[in-house]
């Protein structure tokens, strides 16, 4: 101001031309982008190198061989006093119906005229060990079918299979015990002749867990029906105590000190890692309750206390974000305070309840940590429970425990079905994400 | 006040189904993660021959199966508790303090362990000393005891390839590493006279020179697995150098990825493990409460079932998926169908 000549110096810089300083802070924002973009594209890849592993991976256990074998069931062996009698023909085990896979792949061979140069037995052997259990099955179910010849397609074994899928070579089986390449010989030829064919496999949707002896026959349904009764337990107690509870703490709750810590500690538990609340859920509801071991009612209980913290943090969030107005407008035409909450604000607040709730379950569906100490991992073959109390008490596992199970297992089949376990679970996930993120932009509202 | 409702419900609802939940009718089984295979497929098939309900099979190590075997009586007690190892008799007085004072000791068959590489790497023909040479903390040159010195299975053996040592084996709570300290390092340590020295330097006193022949070294060479095989396999598929302890079914699953080691010339299979030849082997147990058979439904039945000559014979699943079946096995029949319980002199 007192030397009006330097204005002109400063006039100097123009805005169309940048000096060194701007291009300096230009540069600067254009790296961060960049380093952004890295980031994300980083991610990305990560993303798709995931993706691709466990499609690439999974996408075979959804595949399964079979082969299709006429047997005769024998009468004399399967019904020794012959007068079709429930009881007696229980009585023969499935060590008994083993020997006819035998005799209908000798007759098969000999009808088909195949030149093999292996011993039934060894023929046999092709097939699932499930296949005798299955014959069993079908007799019980239908005893006047005794004598019979009837058409079955069994399973093939764990090495049959995954030779046509490519996971097993002439190769890889060059010191192996259990299958050998004369053996891959006959399944070729019973390939070209029809009999044996690979296509979808239900059963690894809807199946059980089978035991190290049989991995072709294992599947996911019966550990995804103990995370769906897991999920609802977690539904029915966390959703109507978390909600009650947030409404109390952000409506109704006086701000002292008390509430101050109860807020402070619930924050804390929601980063408390999960495996504390399953040795907590041994210790109190199995240990003190006696609640029985492995029940997915257990497992429900450890996972709402897991739940609960992330139920009430959403929930509080959503109740704060309803804006005072509405509570203030209620009020003053007359409600009570809990006519204004339960008439306007908690409807106000619903979609994004629901939205934490949904995510909160499915954090919950993934959890494998706590089920390790309930002893819902192991070998857990149950048929699917007759009743939702059966479902609830009887022993049972869960999709990522189960999943976890297959990995460690020696056959490498079960590793293939692990992976397909992680498919059906992310599918789980995604399609749970996805309702929630259609609710929150249905419903939501902005003020 | 429907929230409310619906709480108190869903609570008297749980409330209900603790007290209901007395009545258990499946058999539970915890225990040694290496019976567990052949627990689950005898638990199979015992469910689809039967009218009783699949018997839920738990891992976890014999270890942990034990003590949770020993925690008392009663349905919420597991019934029977797999193990790779005899019952130590220290938990025997745990279980007896806890009221657990009958239970049966049925063998079911023998394991064997076997030393596995990578199958591009090199072969191997073992020796017990040679294991001790590469892994033990101190070993004996000229009659001291020193740091073990070895990095090379060269310079363990001269035989052996130019390859480094590193070694996978099993961890501290699985049964199998007993067997491999007891039956492999301690061999070794014996037979290359480490055994004379350390008995020597303390005093005559048979047990610390044990104790000292069996510390592994800590310098990295030698890793411990806490897991299970599994992870033993991803850390040789990662490195091609590595030389990892696994159980016989495992390998013989697994014959695309590993090359079985012979030990002192004898190349393990169920053959040569069941004929003696084989010397790192271990029998397989498991222990059924007395006290629960018939309060358990199919427990007698799940246990005779188990050592029947069509399961753990010689020709029965479990040998095919890699047990060595039991040469005595009608004795343990006989065991298990009287009720034969443990310290009864059987």
């Amino acid at each position: 101001m007192s030397n009006p000549d330097q204005t002109p110096a400063v006039a100097k810089t123009s805005l169309l031309k940048l000096d060194a300083r701007t291009r300096k802070r230009n540069a600067a924002e254009t790296r961060f982008k960049a380093y952004g973009m890295i980031a994300i594209g980083m991610g990305l890849l990560m993303l798709v190198i995931l993706v691709f592993n466990i499609v690439s991976r999974g996408t075979g256990a959804f595949q399964q061989t079979f082969v299709t074998l006429e047997v005769e069931l024998v009468a004399a062996k399967l019904d020794k006093k012959g007068n079709r009698n429930l009881d007696d023909i229980k009585k023969v085990s499935t060590f008994g119906y083993a020997p006819l896979l035998k005799d209908a792949f000798e007759a098969k061979v000999a009808v088909a005229g195949i030149d093999t140069g292996i011993k039934p037995k060894q023929m046999a052997a092709i097939l699932s060990k499930s296949a005798a259990a299955q014959m069993r099955d079908f007799v019980i179910a239908n005893p006047d079918m005794i004598g019979e010849t009837v058409a079955f397609e069994f399973l093939a074994s764990s090495r049959v299979d995954g030779y046509l899928k490519g996971r097993v070579s002439r190769d890889s089986i060059a010191n192996d015990k259990k299958i050998s390449p004369e053996q891959l010989d006959f399944v070729d030829q019973l390939v070209s002749e029809g009999s044996v064919t690979k296509r979808f496999n239900m059963s690894f949707i809807t199946g059980s867990d089978a035991s190290d002896a049989r991995p072709e026959s294992a599947g996911m349904g019966v550990s995804m029906i103990g995370s769906l009764i897991m999920m609802m337990v977690v539904l029915v107690l966390a959703l109507p105590i978390g909600v009650a509870a947030s409404i109390y703490l952000e409506e109704f709750a006086p701000k002292n000190w008390i509430t101050d810590i109860i807020e402070v500690n619930i924050s804390n538990l929601a980063a408390v890692p999960s495996i504390v609340f399953g040795i907590l859920g041994l210790a109190v509801f199995i240990n003190y309750m006696h609640l029985p071991n492995s029940a997915p009612l257990v497992g429900g209980l450890v996972l709402t206390l897991m739940t609960l913290p992330t139920i009430i943090i959403s929930t509080r969030a959503s109740l704060k974000s309803v804006p005072p107005s509405i509570r203030d407008a209620a009020l003053g035409v007359g409600a009570s305070k809990m006519q204004s909450v339960f008439h306007h604000v908690l409807p106000l607040a619903a979609p994004g309840i629901l939205t934490g709730t949904i995510i909160g379950l499915a954090q919950a569906l993934g959890e494998t940590a706590p089920l390790l100490l309930i002893g819902m991992v192991g070998f857990i073959a149950s048929n699917p429970p007759d009743s939702i109390a059966a479902g609830l008490m009887s022993p049972n596992s869960a999709m990522p425990a189960q999943i976890y199970e297959w990995a460690k297992r020696a056959d490498p089949a079960f590793y293939e079905r692990a992976w397909g376990g992680i498919i059906i679970l992310l599918v789980f996930l995604v399609s749970m994400n996805t309702i929630a993120v259609i609710l929150r932009r249905r419903f939501e509202r902005r003020w | 006040m429907s929230l409310v409702k619906c709480t108190s419900s869903a609570l008297a609802i749980t409330a209900l189904c603790a007290s209901a939940a007395t009545a258990r009718d499946q058999i539970q089984v915890a225990g040694s993660s290496t019976v567990l295979p052949y627990a689950s497929i005898v638990a199979e098939a015992f469910g689809e021959n039967f009218d009783f309900p699949t018997p839920v099979v738990e891992s976890g190590g014999s270890s942990a199966g034990l003590k949770r075997f020993c925690e008392g009586v009663g349905e919420n007690t597991i019934d029977i508790a797999n193990a790779s190892r005899q019952i130590k008799s220290g938990e025997v007085e745990v279980c007896t303090s806890n009221g657990v004072t009958d239970f049966i000791e049925v063998r079911v068959g023998y394991d064997g362990i076997v030393f596995a590489s990578d199958i591009t790497g090199n072969t191997f023909e073992f020796t017990p000393s040679d294991w001790f040479l590469a892994l033990s903390r101190e070993i004996s040159v000229d009659g001291k005891m020193v740091a073990n010195p070895n990095t090379n299975w060269k310079q363990v053996n001269a035989s052996f390839p130019d390859q480094p040592i590193q070694a996978f084996v099993p961890g501290t709570k699985h049964g199998t590493r007993e067997v491999f300290e007891d039956k492999v390092i301690l061999e070794g340590c014996e037979a290359t006279g480490a055994f004379d020295l350390l008995k020597e330097a303390n005093g005559g006193d048979k047990k610390a020179a044990e104790k000292e022949c069996i510390a592994l070294r800590t310098d990295g060479k030698s890793v411990d697995i806490d897991g299970d095989y599994t992870e033993t396999l991803a850390r040789i598929e990662s490195n091609n150098d590595g030389i990892g302890v696994f159980g016989l079914a495992f390998y013989e699953n697994n014959t695309d990825k590993l090359q079985v080691a012979t030990m002192s010339g004898v190349v393990p299979s169920t053959q040569s493990i069941s004929t003696g030849d084989y010397p790192v082997s271990r029998p397989l147990f498991f222990y059924v409460k007395k006290a629960h058979i018939g309060v358990i439904p199919g427990l007698k039945e799940f246990a005779e079932f188990f050592v029947a000559e069509e399961i753990a014979g010689p020709d029965g699943p479990l040998a095919e998926y890699g047990l060595v079946s039991d040469p005595e096995l009608e004795a343990t029949q006989e065991g298990v169908a009287n009720e034969t319980v443990i310290g009864s002199g059987s």
